[in-house]
């Protein structure tokens, strides 16, 4: 059903200043009626280090608008005066709870300009690494999405939950947030002894969980009257405002990078996707815990078609010394947030021209939000912040 | 799978050199008077409906910017990524945003971290990223970020570095 037609989405707006040729109201702070109000950037219901300057007319939005800048590092340009190996501990800050696909998406890129293969064995080790960093990514956000609407009890099982693969992470990679595990030509180290039986057993335990997460949050009066019918995506919005990943599935798009461009193992893998198209708070939020449980069994898969033996990265001189012939390329990869895309150029030397992220978060949290936001209530708008699943990183590379 | 579109490309907006050996991916030169006319034909009569992302190149020997437009067709799986080469003196570009809302962050963006002008597009003077800069545009590549970081950034007494080459080197590959 389309809550666009039951719910009061678009709202009177007569009663506020009308947009003037720049798209923005024209609004009279002297007149006492509205208020300047700041979303973050400390805020237990914003996404990360940003903020959202909202202006109200009682408690209602009449216009939003993001700010950035709060932990911009110049990804993008010290990776210009680094040479492509020293890259890798840069790239997967971009985005932090998800910093493989970084890693990925940046060694593909070297690849296809330099021609290098990666062995059987690496590309199932990169596609284990990519589902374990989305399911991951899924349980913290679940964790998010919950706190915004006041279930901090949900949010603390599945922190304990991601807390489960980072321990999984750690015994594959030896770290806990920036792996650095992916590298031009493979990756660095093979499973270690027991890792499928270990894993099964967190996969277990977090379908347990999962079963009294649905109870709890899914099935929940509150939940529902905090997420139903709010926040409304138009599915004729996804193009227009760069929309990917969940936040278009939720709206009725069948877009999936893994489906459409695949890449790694996923054509050897048995999956659907998922959609529906309510296009709400609760909706995305119920696709992303569907999403959950798919990549619960594509970990699953992949430990049993893994070869057991065969090489994990190809031989390789000095990176050091790697230089790509001039040319340029963009690799797009799935994240849990939609399409993360690298773009790169080479001019024939040992350091990137120039490495251009494209982050979901970039569309997301700026045109989108600044438009969802306007005549949303103000106690609405931090689920409509978190349903959005957006990081701030990957918006100021 | 390009043969068609890169013909008409060529034919009705002059476009230049194409590159590109993936499948999938192919890159196009185009005027910079052809080009948001191009990115219009690609997008309303192409299928090439997603913006993937504008982004910024500085070939500062020639004296150039070289802006990308990648756009994906999500009916035929490909993508185009639209060139063009402009003035890096003085640069200024036509904006798109009434071909896609979003593609305004990116020329705000672009004005911030570039000093590329997009005249008319919707809070393309407003901070983004760096609020209250007022020098060299930092992502060209005549702003140096190691000294920009000394002189900005007190330094630490009893901190050293190493050469990055000779010491992997010398810890990695040290019959090479």
């Amino acid at each position: 059903m389309n809550k666009q037609g039951v719910f009061s989405l678009e709202g009177d707006r007569s009663k506020y200043p009308q947009p003037g040729a720049d798209g923005k109201p024209e609004i009279d702070l002297s007149s006492h009626k509205y208020m300047k109000m700041w979303q973050g950037p400390n805020h237990p219901g914003i996404t990360g280090n940003m903020s959202v300057e909202l202006t109200v007319c009682a408690d209602e939005v009449v216009e939003a608008k993001t700010h950035v800048g709060y932990l911009h590092r110049g990804f993008e340009k010290l990776m210009e005066r680094r040479k492509y190996i020293q890259n890798f501990p840069l790239v997967c800050r971009i985005a932090v709870p998800e910093p493989d696909y970084n890693e990925l998406n940046y060694a593909t890129a070297i690849e296809k300009l330099t021609g290098i293969e990666v062995p059987e064995k690496g590309l199932w080790l990169r596609t284990l690494v990519a589902e374990m960093a989305r399911l991951q990514g899924y349980l913290m956000w679940l964790g998010g999405m919950a706190g915004a609407v006041g279930f901090g009890t949900v949010g603390q099982w599945s922190n304990y939950l991601r807390d489960l693969i980072l321990d999984r992470f750690e015994e594959l990679t030896g770290a806990r947030i920036y792996h650095i595990y992916i590298l031009p030509g493979g990756v660095r180290n093979d499973l270690p002894e027991g890792f499928a039986d270990r894993m099964e057993a967190n996969l277990k335990e977090i379908e347990g969980f999962m079963k009294d997460i649905n109870r709890v949050l899914f099935n929940n009066y509150v939940y529902k009257k905090r997420t139903v019918g709010i926040g409304y995506i138009d599915p004729a919005w996804i193009y227009p405002y760069g929309i990917v990943g969940p936040n278009a599935r939720a709206a009725g798009s069948k877009n999936d990078v893994r489906k459409d461009s695949p890449y790694v193992k996923y054509p050897e893998l048995d999956f659907g996707v998922n959609t529906a198209t309510d296009s709400d708070i609760y909706t995305r939020s119920v696709l992303r815990y569907n999403e959950l449980l798919t990549d619960v069994d594509l970990i699953r898969q992949i430990l049993s078609k893994m070869p057991k033996e065969g090489d994990f990265i190809a031989k390789l001189p000095n990176m050091m010394n790697l230089t790509i012939p001039a040319g340029e390329t963009y690799v797009r990869s799935e994240c849990t947030r939609g399409e993360y895309g690298y773009y790169m150029v080479s001019d024939g030397s040992g350091y990137p021209r120039r490495v251009n992220v494209r982050g979901p978060s970039y569309t997301h949290a700026v045109a989108l939000l600044e438009k969802m936001l306007v005549n949303a209530n103000i106690a609405d708008v931090a689920q409509i912040m978190v349903s959005l699943h957006t990081y701030p990183p990957e918006i100021e590379r | 799978m390009f043969d068609h579109v890169i013909s008409e490309l060529k034919n009705l907006f002059s476009a230049g050199e194409i590159s590109g050996t993936e499948a999938r991916l192919r890159f196009v030169t185009l005027p910079q008077n052809q080009a948001v006319k191009a990115v219009k034909y690609l997008n309303e009569k192409q299928g090439y409906r997603h913006l993937v992302l504008l982004t910024a190149v500085d070939y500062i020997e020639q004296g150039q910017f070289q802006l990308t437009y990648l756009l994906h067709n999500p009916e035929n799986r490909t993508d185009i990524g639209v060139r063009v080469l402009i003035d890096r003196e003085n640069a200024t570009m036509e904006s798109a945003h009434t071909l896609w809302p979003t593609i305004a962050t990116y020329q705000r963006e672009l004005r911030e971290m570039f000093g590329i002008q997009f005249p008319g597009s919707p809070g393309v003077d407003d901070d983004f990223i760096l609020e209250g800069w007022r020098g060299l545009p930092p992502y060209r590549r005549d702003f140096d970020t190691k000294a920009f970081a000394e002189s900005f950034f007190p330094q630490r007494e009893g901190r050293g570095t190493n050469d990055p080459a000779a010491f992997m080197k010398e810890k990695l590959y040290p019959n090479e």
